[in-house]
């Protein structure tokens, strides 16, 4: 079983590892990101939100989505801790 | 067991005084964190995290029931549910009246502020919701960890 869950582990990872293969270069000026992602929050953050902090903007607002799953993987983990450790106190 | 209660780093009035002198100053500073999020670096998370940091503090100056007076571990639980429930609220609340999942702009029918105005505020109030999630669950993280799950004695 051990060995098993290494085979998944190797396999998993060396198919993340070809995947990057495919990834721009780091810091690209050319990649998509870079090109119309960045100045499209640069340009339109402020006046579409009203919120001058543009990363609380993409977080909140154009990201919501992604912090709505952070606040649940929190929970999740709050949830899990409790469900192992917790125990009523003997009376 | 008992013998390291007995001698905890708590037992000194250095750090008790210290802690009880920090706490409120730290609470504050984490509600700034969270509702300055739009000006200036922080937010929920962030916020959250120091706002639960004060009750570890009390917990670790004080004893964990101390800082069960404080915030109460059913309290503790509802905090633990309210959190995600505000912002997953917020965003079925923008389903149902007319616009996308999160897309806080269909708030506007619901108390007319304009729409880039409720887009400012609906991630004003996710923030309160996260930070009101990770609070809780640092606190509650914390008493479990440090305990064992008893959540009564511990560090």
């Amino acid at each position: 079983m051990k060995n098993l869950a290494l085979l998944a582990t190797l396999v998993t990872g060396a198919l993340l590892l070809y995947g990057t293969k495919d990834f721009p270069a780091w810091g690209d000026p050319q990649d998509p990101a870079s090109t119309y992602l960045s100045p499209y929050y640069i340009e339109n953050a402020v006046e579409q939100t009203h919120v001058p902090n543009i990363v609380t903007a993409v977080l909140g607002d154009y990201r919501g989505y992604d912090t709505m799953f952070e606040t649940v993987v929190i929970y999740c983990a709050g949830m899990a801790v409790l469900s192992v450790l917790w125990r009523k106190k003997e009376e | 067991m008992r013998d390291i209660h007995e001698h905890t780093a708590g037992e000194d009035l250095i750090i008790k005084t210290s802690v009880r002198l920090m706490v409120p100053f730290i609470q504050v500073f984490g509600l700034y964190v969270i509702v300055h999020g739009h000006y200036s670096p922080g937010g929920g998370f962030q916020g959250g995290v120091i706002l639960g940091a004060s009750f570890i503090l009390l917990a670790l100056a004080f004893g964990m029931k101390t800082s069960q007076e404080y915030m109460t571990v059913s309290v503790n639980a509802v905090f633990n549910n309210l959190g995600p429930a505000i912002f997953i609220g917020v965003g079925v609340l923008c389903a149902l009246f007319g616009g996308l999942f999160l897309d806080y702009s269909a708030l506007d029918k619901l108390i007319p502020l304009g729409p880039v105005e409720w887009r400012s505020f609906g991630i004003f109030l996710i923030e309160v919701g996260v930070g009101v999630a990770v609070m809780s669950i640092m606190v509650l993280l914390y008493w479990n960890l440090s305990s064992g799950g008893a959540m009564d004695e511990g560090l």
